[in-house]
């Protein structure tokens, strides 16, 4: 089964690249080329995925997903972006994205993200697990494997560290002896901290960079 | 590309409206300010009136002080009827001033005084702009128009008699009176001259501020020009040849995201020179470098080893790999640093090659070496090659 995905970006070019791209790897329903236009072909295909542009004219990806988040809880989100801002990229994260890549990544590498995307599973680009690292690096780690509590376990470092260097989850998981399973667990628990975490280093981590 | 500026609110400015009140516009104004009904802003006035004549001289003050907002159209009624209403208006306050005053002269001609200066404040205060410049010109001596210029006159003549009226009373001390008429005299300069010099102060920082946003504006487009059109120009030129185009557009995006987000050169530090280590690799051999690195440090010799390393395993994979893209992950730990560089190309076989390679016997191995540091080389063929470089860090 290929997933529904909504294409949400006001370049109509970068649109038409994507499908044409991944136009046999994934089902593409909509387009949209803005915020309200987003909001309105979201509510009337219900994606599974939408692929959303972290910056438009008029409010951007956060816009979108606010918008839509309460009404469909079943749709996902990817944000997909040219930002190399942490700021930008956390708070999509923060507003309940599944993920962020940037837009120069290969045609295979997204429909992947997109995919895991819809299983429900979390997808960090090297620079996301980077900006991730930063946010905690000077935390100390969880003392136990408490999912209330917004540190990183030493797991999860573990494994957001290979994420940045570049290795993809099979890697990772013969790298550190565990199942892919896994690996996609303890990314997704690091997704779900970020985006329930208002408390501790990301809270300073974000006011250093005055971003909430 | 996306432009992230977000719009400050404007300030709210309080202005007349002359095209919708009735009397200059000062209540209308008011009431819009405030946002109330202006019948309110009237029946306070008018209240205070009866209270010793404040209303009006509240009213006078607003009129003289406040501008006409920027977007009004002409008055509600023609010009001419306007200055009649405040010739008319002047006269009834003198007449009654000079009939109800006791006999303390220097009521009057300060009267006459200020209205000569006020007369022309308000010739000052019209809306248009390029009336404005009219009369800033016609105190400079380039008077056009008669009305300016008749005005002009009538202001000046009124401050003079002021000042003349002054000198002639009789029932003063010399000292007194020319004490007053200097004081007198100076008001009328004041005011004759005050609102020019306003009007050109506000007109000067409002010049300086578009000046400012057209410079800003005119350093992008400059910008646009020398990078990205050259680029853009060089990539056609350039089409057949894919790693070229590669090359080009990495190079450009990697100045554009530095004039975007900013942040990225300053110099001294690990980070920097990391990431500039990368740009050079990747200018040099058209190959892309995914750079992520975690925390930063200001620069020493052991850190400028490192990243002297950490730039020649890039060479290496630049030219031995075959892969199209390397990732580049340094993170700086309280108590060690490490630099991972990992490509997926065809890899090689470690125990046989690495040892014997110049580049990698003496610029990476041999240098991290030196420093207290090690490099580790994971490879096999087909597979891609990692480096890891690590170096123990003393001071936090």
């Amino acid at each position: 089964m290929t997933a529904r995905v909504v294409l949400v970006d006001d370049h109509a070019m970068f649109r038409s690249g994507v499908k044409a791209e991944l136009g046999a790897r994934l089902t593409v329903v909509g387009e949209a080329g803005g915020v309200s236009e987003a909001v309105t072909v979201i509510a009337a295909t219900r994606p599974d995925v939408v692929l959303l542009d972290v910056h438009m004219p008029d409010g951007g990806g956060l816009a979108v997903i606010e918008a839509v988040r309460d009404t469909l809880p079943d749709t996902r989100f990817l944000a997909l972006s040219v930002s190399d801002a942490a700021e930008d990229v956390i708070a999509l994260i923060r507003a309940g994205a599944r993920g962020y890549v940037t837009k120069t990544i290969s045609a295979d590498e997204l429909a992947d993200a997109v995919a895991r995307v819809a299983g429900g599973d979390a997808v960090f680009s090297p620079r996301l697990a980077g900006f991730v690292l930063d946010a905690f690096r000077d935390a100390p780690v969880a003392p136990s494997v408490d999912p209330e509590i917004d540190l990183l376990t030493p797991r999860e470092r573990e494994v957001l560290r290979l994420l940045a260097r570049g290795y993809a989850y099979k890697e990772i998981a013969s790298e550190l002896f565990i199942s892919i399973k896994t690996v996609e667990t303890h990314a997704s628990n690091v997704l779900r901290k970020l985006q329930l975490s208002n408390r501790h280093q990301l809270t300073r981590w974000a006011a250093d960079r005055r971003m909430f | 590309m996306e432009s992230v500026t977000t719009a400050s609110p404007p300030t709210r400015r309080l202005y007349r409206r002359p095209d919708r009140g009735l009397a200059g516009g000062v209540a209308t104004g008011i009431a819009e300010h405030l946002g109330i009904a202006p019948w309110i802003v009237w029946t306070t006035f008018v209240v205070l009136t009866f209270a010793g004549g404040l209303g009006i001289a509240l009213y006078g003050a607003y009129l003289i002080v406040v501008p006409t907002a920027p977007d009004a159209g002409p008055g509600r009624f023609p010009a001419w009827l306007e200055y009649v209403g405040a010739g008319v208006a002047a006269v009834a306050a003198v007449g009654v001033a000079a009939t109800t005053l006791p006999a303390n002269g220097l009521f009057l001609p300060a009267l006459l005084a200020c209205l000569g200066g006020a007369l022309i404040w308000r010739q000052a205060a019209q809306p248009e702009r390029a009336r404005m410049r009219t009369v800033s010109r016609s105190f400079a001596g380039d008077s056009t128009g008669w009305q300016g210029r008749a005005r002009l006159v009538a202001g000046a003549a009124l401050v003079v008699s002021g000042a003349a009226l002054v000198l002639a009373r009789e029932d003063f001390t010399a000292v007194r009176d020319g004490f007053l008429a200097m004081v007198v005299t100076a008001v009328g300069l004041a005011l004759l001259t005050g609102p020019w010099w306003i009007r050109m102060a506000t007109q000067l920082s409002e010049e300086r501020a578009e000046r400012i946003r057209s410079q800003e504006r005119a350093d992008i487009a400059a910008h646009l020009h020398d990078s990205v059109l050259q680029t853009l120009a060089l990539i056609q030129r350039n089409a057949n040849s894919p790693r070229e185009v590669t090359r080009l557009a990495r190079g450009q995006e990697r100045t554009l995201r530095t004039l975007l987000y900013g942040n990225r050169t300053a110099t001294g530090n690990f980070a920097a020179e990391l990431r500039a280590a990368a740009a050079d690799v990747e200018d040099a051999y058209a190959m892309s470098v995914d750079v992520v690195i975690v925390g930063d440090a200001p620069m020493d010799d052991d850190l400028a080893a490192l990243a002297g390393a950490a730039r020649e395993a890039l060479v290496n994979a630049a030219k031995h790999s075959g892969a199209e893209a390397v990732s580049l992950y340094a993170e700086l730990e309280p108590t060690q640093v490490s630099v991972f560089v990992k490509d997926r190309g065809v890899g090689f076989d470690v125990d046989s090659v690495a040892g014997d390679r110049q580049g990698v016997r003496g610029s990476i191995i041999g240098r991290m070496e030196r420093h207290g540091g090690k490099a580790q080389f994971r490879s096999a063929p087909g597979t891609g090659t990692e480096v890891e470089l690590t170096l123990p860090r003393t001071e936090g």
